[in-house]
């Protein structure tokens, strides 16, 4: 019933060209290699011409290669069985147990309807200030780390979820260093997290084009998992690769770059996965962690750039710390007036201050001499990292407030924080009353 | 006979197709697969073959798919209904799709954008002989608080007259309710809806006016410093994060206008959740009714069919020219541009066609002028005007507005409020820059008090910048307090509270008001022994302020803030200022005598701003004198 050809006319990258009558637009193919089998799809048709993405790369490939079209798309098994599975990015298993052939289900399925999407409403607590407080993690949020090379990115994404009240954690892993892979295992494993782990991983060592079926793979199963009832969280790291590999592909089939050599559809491709984050009413959920790791801390560089208009904020971590500026949760005021009354302005007047903090390290960089202010902006600034902004820092969001609290009364008087007088009265340490007439 | 051809090629969302018969560009045509039909649109024709870009996911298509040309170009259909709704970039009714299919869109399904069963009670206006021509209201019907009026259709040709008219009573979509007849003797039936292709735009009115009215955004920054005016349009460029989406879901709640149109073009479908989840339980302050029944939303988000973006903001300008043409106030809001000439670009690198910048075709700039061209007061053959605003947000790529489709759109609109990253990342909002943002229409504060106001803001940033290199101790004084007023002013006007219920929209009247306040404090001399001293008061001004603004318009706790605002800056005040101060104390003596604001003189002085007179130019000199300091 399968369709064979075996006339390769063009090798080009990882690009086959194919003469295939009948070939269908996305359509999965065996390709066979001196090494076995590769998985392929098609990713343009012209006449007869069918052009194949290969998944394990062209290397090996003979112009007389038997092309063996499967008159399906990328499928995965979405049975319950994945759990506690290592997979490689098109869905084979690479920790050596049985490929999975029950509840297949087509990989970047149809979108879903606006009208059907809820407004987000519960927070997800990660004991982490710099989220928790400053920049809430919301279920059904799409969010992306944004860190440079050398940043504990993976480290952050692995705490996350495991602190996370979640039914299921999925990760995609691209371009992944071994023993970054192995962190995740051994990180799952060692919190007892395996029962709810799903790992599709593909790592550096794999061939580039496996990388970009690794996001679609991974959210088809977090999408029925999700209409399951389960709450997934999914984590895809790195981002950057991903982009890199549709970076090769359209370069192969000569498109016109945009920018940097990224295809003009970079935002839509982005898009497309990201877009899967969500609340079905009634069901379960999709969060997605990413982690972006932008070439040179360089914000404008097209990925980040694309990301940061498609996810709901990002996280930027930076020399081990979250900063407070560059990072945003656009979902945070969603949760943020359910917590605390004094959780949103707290976290604006200190976010505020500082920024004059960071003036003031300017000034004194600059020797300029330091008035009164001065002197407390630096005290603040230095509480607030210790006390907040460190990563080590595991402290419930009302913990975290509390603390916030004391540094500012420890720190200045209640009128210079810009603080609503009512708030001041219910939360300043030591007697605010006399403070403010005085 | 339907011309029909043969899928030979596909690339994305584009597909070549060879033919057998007439067709035209921007035709529509179908993919027949064996479950459903994808709906797409010629792009190019070369010989036999067109390229058509498909507004569907291509999977599964393969060479010789059996394709059917509709001999129509891409339309829209008009009619009474449209309102509340909230459709996809083709117009097909999201929740219709949604009671069937579910969660998904699967692809290839087609709903009817309007209800044809709905009765609608109609009332005719014409009579058999009187003269009509295209878009001549023949009746109406009741839509919502609305007279929707029921038109000879816009492609009508020449001038005509009624044979015959229905009696009122209740119609459907398309039951006919009226005859005419054109000069060639050609008569038509009128029904209640028809079809327009959305690439052409209407221009069945008497003649576009100059655009002059403001529209109340009821932002500050926007309506005392940047106003935009009906039949206007304005872009709101910004990097990510910086509040572009916020401050349109704002504006679309808060405006004085009509009715709405939200284009959600390529952006995340999350943004336009909130709207479509909590518009209808929101009241306008205004009619009393539901928001939802003065707005529309064409929704075709990010995972939606890319080529679908384009037919998005065409779709929604289509509409919202439609309700111009019933004499209704109209605002167009579309987030974001950039997404649609996004999608431009990823159709004309698949034509392969040689690329402008960044890979952006030729025909981006006159595209994006023709869109924003379709805004405009016009007035009505029917007499009235009817006014389409058209504000787009940009998102242009690493934040820089230097790239084409901001420079492209700057060159057309009227008004521009650029939104910065510096003011967002400083929780400012909204984060539009006020030393780059501009307007061509003049607002309801006069323009030399805006100008006055600015060069604060100008002066006070210079001095900043300078305080950064000779440091705080370096900085004399006098420039240290207007530094401080700049902050001021910026802090307790220029931004805003959007999760306040007061201070998120803040009125006309309230606007003149603290506006006048704030330009007198501004245009005062203050007296400190030093920074510290200067710095301390500007701190509690700025705590009183936050508060006054919190507090409901003329209240007690209004009034009684503005007290001791005003108490505050007569302590630190020059007493040689002596005019200023004595304006200050009537203040004081009007709240003490009376509540009722309205009487007191500061009040007139306040209307006496936006007015024209010869008073203006007293303020100016007041602001004037208020900084010796300055050059």
């Amino acid at each position: 019933m399968f369709k064979t050809y075996s006339r390769v006319n063009r090798i080009a990258g990882n690009v086959i060209v194919v003469s295939a009558p009948g070939a269908a637009y996305g359509e999965l193919a065996h390709v066979s290699t001196d090494a076995g089998f590769s998985l392929a799809n098609v990713i343009r048709i012209d006449g007869d011409q069918a052009y194949l993405q290969v998944f394990r790369g062209s290397s090996g490939i003979s112009t007389e290669a038997r092309v063996r079209f499967l008159g399906r798309e990328l499928t995965v098994s979405c049975s319950e069985n994945v759990i506690g599975r290592v997979f490689d990015g098109t869905g084979r298993p690479r920790d050596g147990g049985p490929a999975l052939e029950e509840a297949l289900v087509p990989v970047g399925g149809p979108p879903v309807n606006p009208v059907k999407r809820v407004i987000p409403s519960r927070m997800i607590r990660t004991g982490i200030p710099m989220i928790d407080m400053f920049n809430s993690l919301v279920e059904s949020q799409k969010i992306s780390v944004f860190t440079v090379a050398g940043e504990p990115s993976n480290e952050l994404i692995a705490r996350v979820a495991l602190q996370a009240e979640v039914d299921a954690i999925i990760l995609g892993g691209m371009g992944l260093r071994y023993q970054d892979y192995l962190f995740f295992r051994n990180a799952v494993e060692a919190q007892g997290a395996l029962d709810r782990t799903v790992l599709f991983v593909h790592t550096a060592a794999d061939p580039v084009v496996e990388a970009l079926a690794v996001p679609d793979v991974a959210l088809a199963v977090a999408e029925r998992f999700a209409l399951g009832g389960k709450r997934v969280l999914v984590l895809l790291s790195d981002m950057m690769n991903f982009c890199d590999a549709l970076k090769e592909i359209a370069i192969i089939m000569e498109q016109i770059p945009s920018n940097r050599g990224y295809p003009g559809d970079l935002y839509s491709q982005l898009a497309s996965r990201y877009e899967k984050a969500v609340d079905f009413e009634g069901a379960g959920s999709i969060t997605i962690l990413s982690v972006t790791t932008m070439p040179g801390n360089d914000l404008t560089h097209p990925v980040p750039d694309n990301t940061g208009y498609i996810t709901e904020g990002q996280y930027y971590l930076y020399k081990g710390r979250i900063e407070p500026f560059g990072s945003l949760s656009r979902l945070k005021q969603f949760v943020n007036r359910k917590t605390r009354e004094d959780h949103r302005p707290l976290m604006d007047a200190m976010v505020q201050l500082y920024a004059y903090y960071q003036d003031t390290l300017e000034k004194k960089a600059m020797g300029f001499r330091l008035s009164d202010w001065d002197r407390k902006l630096l005290r603040y600034g230095r509480f607030f990292e210790q006390k907040l902004m460190d990563l080590s820092v595991d402290l419930p969001l009302e913990g975290a407030l509390d603390t916030g609290w004391d540094i500012l009364s420890e720190c200045f008087l209640p009128e210079e924080t810009g603080l609503r007088s009512s708030l001041i009265q219910a939360h300043w340490r030591g007697d605010a009353r006399e403070a403010i007439t005085a | 006979m339907k011309t029909r051809g043969a899928v030979v090629g596909v690339n994305g969302n584009v597909i070549t197709v060879r033919f057998e018969g007439p067709i035209m560009q921007n035709e529509v045509a179908h993919v027949l697969l064996e479950r459903g039909r994808l709906k797409a649109e010629v792009v190019r024709v070369q010989g036999d073959r067109a390229d058509l870009q498909v507004f569907e996911d291509t999977k599964g298509l393969r060479q010789s798919d059996p394709v059917e040309f509709t001999g129509e170009l891409l339309s829209v259909q008009l009619g009474p209904g449209l309102l509340g709704q909230v459709y996809d970039g083709l117009q097909n009714p999201l929740k219709a799709i949604s009671d069937v299919h579910g969660f998904f869109l699967p692809r290839g399904t087609a709903f009817p954008a309007l209800d044809p069963e709905r009765k609608w009670e109609f009332t005719p206006m014409l009579n058999a002989g009187d003269r009509v021509r295209a878009g001549s209201p023949v009746g109406f019907v009741s839509e919502g608080v609305f007279r929707h009026s029921i038109f000879v259709p816009f492609d009508f040709s020449g001038r005509g007259r009624v044979l015959k008219t229905s009696p009122s009573g209740l119609y459907t979509l398309n039951q006919p309710v009226c005859t005419v007849e054109n000069g060639e003797g050609h008569s038509q039936e009128v029904a209640l809806g028809f079809r327009w292709p959305i690439k052409r735009p209407v221009t069945c009115y008497r003649e576009k006016l100059p655009v002059r009215t403001p529209l109340l955004t009821r932002i500050r920054l926007i309506d005392t410093l940047f106003p935009v005016a009906r039949g206007g349009t304005f872009a709101i460029p910004g990097p990510f994060g910086a509040g572009k989406t916020v401050l349109q879901q704002i504006t679309s709640r808060n405006a004085l206008i009509d009715i709405v149109i939200i284009a959600a073009c390529g952006e995340r479908a999350g943004e336009v959740v909130e709207t479509i989840r909590e518009f209808p339980k929101l009241k306008d302050p205004f009619t009393g009714r539901f928001l939802m029944e003065r707005t529309i939303i064409i929704c075709n988000t990010s995972s939606m069919p890319v080529a679908a973006r384009e037919a998005s903001v065409y779709t929604a300008v289509t509409l919202g020219e439609y309700y111009r043409q019933m004499g209704l106030h109209v605002l167009l809001l579309a987030d974001s541009t950039s997404r649609w000439a996004q999608a431009m670009r990823e159709r004309s690198s698949r034509m392969e066609e040689i690329p402008g910048e960044e890979a952006f075709p030729a025909y981006l700039e006159s595209v994006i002028a023709a869109f924003y061209e379709r805004a405009g007061e016009v007035r009505l053959a029917q007499g009235g005007t009817g006014s389409l605003t058209i504000g787009g947000s940009v998102s242009p790529a690493g934040g820089s507005f230097d790239e084409p489709v901001t420079q492209a759109t700057l060159k057309v609109v009227g008004a521009f409020h650029g939104l910065s990253r510096d003011r967002s990342e400083a929780r400012k909002y909204p984060a539009i820059d006020p030393l780059e943002s501009w307007t061509r229409y003049p607002g309801f504060i006069d323009l030399s008090f805006r100008e006055a106001v600015l060069r604060v803001l100008r002066h006070g940033h210079e001095i900043e910048q300078m305080m950064k290199v000779v440091g705080e101790e370096g900085t004399p004084l006098e420039d240290y307090v207007i530094f401080l007023k700049a902050e001021l002013l910026d802090r307790v006007y220029l931004q805003q509270n959007a999760f306040d219920a007061v201070d998120a929209a803040t009125s006309e009247e309230r606007q003149r008001h603290v506006f006048c306040l704030l330009h007198m404090i501004l245009g005062s001399v203050f007296v400190f022994a030093d920074k510290d001293e200067a710095r301390q008061c500007f701190d509690r001004l700025r705590l009183l302020f936050l508060d006054y603004n919190g507090a409901e318009w003329q209240s007690l706790e209004f009034q009684e803030m503005e007290t001791r605002i005003v108490e505050r800056v007569l302590e630190a005040v020059q007493p040689s200022d002596s005019d200023m101060a004595e304006s200050f104390r009537e203040i004081l003596r009007d709240h003490d005598v009376e509540s009722s604001f309205h009487r007191s003189r500061f009040a007139l002085t306040g209307t006496s701003v936006a007015a024209s007179g010869p008073r203006e130019e007293m303020h100016v000199q007041d602001l004037q004198q208020g900084q010796p300091d300055r050059g």
